[in-house]
């Protein structure tokens, strides 16, 4: 070996380092891109199935033994109801915890046993909120299998989203506004009310909407409160009540192929609702985003 | 109170004749309203420890009860479970491993793919891509669980499962674990995604500095920087799969199986609460309370991941 080939140390990447980082990178776009693949095969698997099946009548069909002639009628406007419901109180109690923590509660061991507490209850299984509405709601203070004891049961299980989300939006309000307002002579509260909240709402209620879209289609809660009925008339908050999922649900244990088409069809109605709500709620976090 | 300041709302201001003027008394008010506010907002802060005591509260309740009937020792070992039917059994080990069976197969799909799109999303995309994927990825996370079934019934079963094993049955624990298993894929990546963009900057640019090609930065600073992180998504992937109940009722069946055999239907802990839930079953039988001592044993294996997720999250969040 002469002095003269005595290489200089390449600053490249030997080939095969090169050709294996390659391939990660592959591998990464292949995972990545595979939970989509998923996604639009769900929704083109729905959209085949189903599409055809969605006409006027089997929005306002009542369901039916005869898969030609049922419809979502008493599921649809369940839903609209547990939604109106579920949002009223969640968005009240949601609220008000959200403020009482940012603005008013003490530093103190009480306070963070809260915080943990909402942290935990986020991450309980639906179904476990089913059990206790079943055990509280529906036998407990004897409401029965009605409608406002599933809205109930579905406000607790999405209070946590609504709590962490709003936390956030007040966080993000500086301390300038409410100072400005307390050097005006307003109270801690009229500082809350018509400063702070205000300021905070378009975070509030992304939160809500995206909380909602979450109670929208959970199934297996209601399902424990026995909410798995044939209901052939319109519910009301204290009348026995069926909605989107558990319909969807009833349409897919069955054997018969005529009701899985149904069941597709209605879970493109579903999907529809979730989607305007979700859009609705990434408008609202653009258009009102603030920049302190 | 000698030698406290002097109250700054009621000095400062003289009158003409020298003597002061009461300002506008502005610290001594009442508020009814005020307060009667505070009260409602502590109230609403106080309801979720309540919502907590009261999910305690009402499963060991109903448990107890059953625990009177049923050996408790005899539930946890027994390897039959059979609480529907006629002769009845209570052990509920074969709902425990069908639950472990489900969350390992959506481990397996859950955690390559959460993870790979997490580091993608966060060492690999360009903003752009990252900005439309990542709503994507939400959609996917806001589909109704109750549709996924529907899609692991009609479509992955007979299409994928059947193409790739001919024979299997109509319900099967694999169907089931894979489409939960894309389920979490968005939990894992978003919580695995949030760790990684929180390693330092410089932790990267100090390998890429030496020569590391972006494989290496990923694999061997970042990934491990966000490694409790990671580790923390993962688990709480984990118990939402151990949690998640309409995908396994509508595609892994009814039939409680202790067999490992993921070819074969089996039935979950929170399948079982499902099918006693659809059936009409009397509130004061030994069924209806059959419900509570499972959905025990439901909210305690996922308490456990839920706090270790945490503990872990915390972990991280210190470092940097």
């Amino acid at each position: 070996m002469s002095l003269t080939t005595l290489e200089r140390p390449s600053l490249q990447a030997p080939p095969a380092a090169k050709r294996k980082g390659r391939l990660f990178g592959a591998l990464l776009v292949v995972s990545t891109g595979l939970a989509i693949v998923v996604l639009l095969t769900l929704l083109v698997d729905l959209f085949l199935d189903g599409a055809n099946r969605i006409t006027p009548s089997f929005l306002t069909n009542y369901p039916s033994r005869f898969p030609e002639r049922a419809g979502i009628r008493s599921s649809l406007l369940g839903t609209v109801w547990l939604m109106g419901l579920t949002g009223l109180i969640t968005i009240v109690v949601g609220v008000a915890t959200a403020i009482y923590l940012e603005e008013f509660a003490p530093r103190n061991r009480i306070t963070r046993a809260i915080e943990t507490n909402i942290a935990n209850l986020a991450g309980v299984p639906s179904i476990i909120y089913g059990l206790l509405g079943l055990g509280v709601f529906v036998r407990g203070i004897n409401m029965g299998r009605v409608l406002l004891a599933g809205a109930m049961t579905l406000s607790l299980l999405v209070l946590p989203i609504v709590i962490i989300a709003s936390r956030e939006a007040l966080r993000a309000v500086p301390e300038g506004i409410r100072q400005g307002a307390l050097a005006l002579g307003a109270t801690e509260w009229e500082s809350v009310r018509r400063q702070v909240l205000p300021a905070a709402l378009p975070g509030v209620m992304t939160g809500t909407i995206l909380a909602l879209s979450r109670a929208i289609g959970e199934t297996a809660p209601l399902i424990t409160l026995g909410a798995f009925t044939f209901v052939a008339f319109d519910p009301t908050p204290l009348s026995s009540f069926t909605a989107m999922p558990i319909q969807i649900l009833n349409w897919v244990v069955r054997p018969q192929d005529e009701f899985a088409r149904i069941a597709a069809a209605a879970s493109l109605v579903l999907l529809v609702v979730l989607l305007t709500m979700n859009a609705i709620a990434i408008v609202l976090r653009n258009r009102y985003r603030k920049e302190w | 109170m000698t030698g406290s300041p002097p109250d700054h709302r009621t000095t400062g201001v003289s009158g003409p004749g020298g003597s002061p003027v009461p300002g506008p008394s502005l610290g001594h008010r009442r508020r009814p309203v005020e307060r009667g506010i505070r009260i409602f907002l502590a109230t609403c802060g106080v309801l979720s420890i309540l919502i907590t005591a009261g999910i305690i509260a009402t499963l060991a309740f109903e448990a107890v009860e059953f625990f009177r009937q049923v050996p408790i020792w005899g539930f946890l070992t027994g390897t039959k479970w059979s609480a529907l039917i006629q002769p009845k059994t209570y052990g509920v080990l074969p709902l425990v491993t069908g639950t472990l069976m489900i969350a390992g197969l959506s481990a397996l799909v859950g955690v390559p793919l959460g993870v790979g799109t997490a580091i993608y999303l966060s060492e690999y995309a360009r903003p752009r891509v990252r900005n439309t994927l990542k709503p994507i990825l939400e959609i996917l996370a806001g589909v109704p669980t109750v549709v996924l079934g529907y899609f692991a019934l009609t479509f992955v079963t007979p299409v994928v499962i059947r193409w790739l094993f001919p024979g299997t049955g109509f319900y099967n624990s694999l169907s089931a674990g894979v489409v939960v298993g894309v389920m979490i894929v968005p939990i894992i990546a978003s919580v695995s995604e949030d760790a990684m963009t929180a390693v330092p900057r410089a932790l990267r640019e100090g390998a890429y500095g030496l020569g590391a090609g972006r494989m290496t930065v990923a694999t061997r600073v970042v990934v491990p920087a966000a490694l409790s992180g990671i580790m923390a998504s993962i688990i709480l992937g984990l118990s939402r799969a151990i949690g998640e109940t309409m995908i396994v009722a509508i595609a892994a069946g009814f039939r409680p199986n202790m067999c490992a055999n993921p070819l074969e239907g089996c039935q979950t802990l929170t399948g079982f609460i499902v099918e006693a839930s659809i059936g009409d079953t009397p509130q004061t039988s030994i069924d209806f309370k059959a419900i509570f001592a499972v959905g025990v044993v439901l909210f305690l294996m996922t308490l456990v991941l839920n706090v270790a997720s945490q503990r872990l999250v915390r972990r991280y969040r210190q470092v940097y």
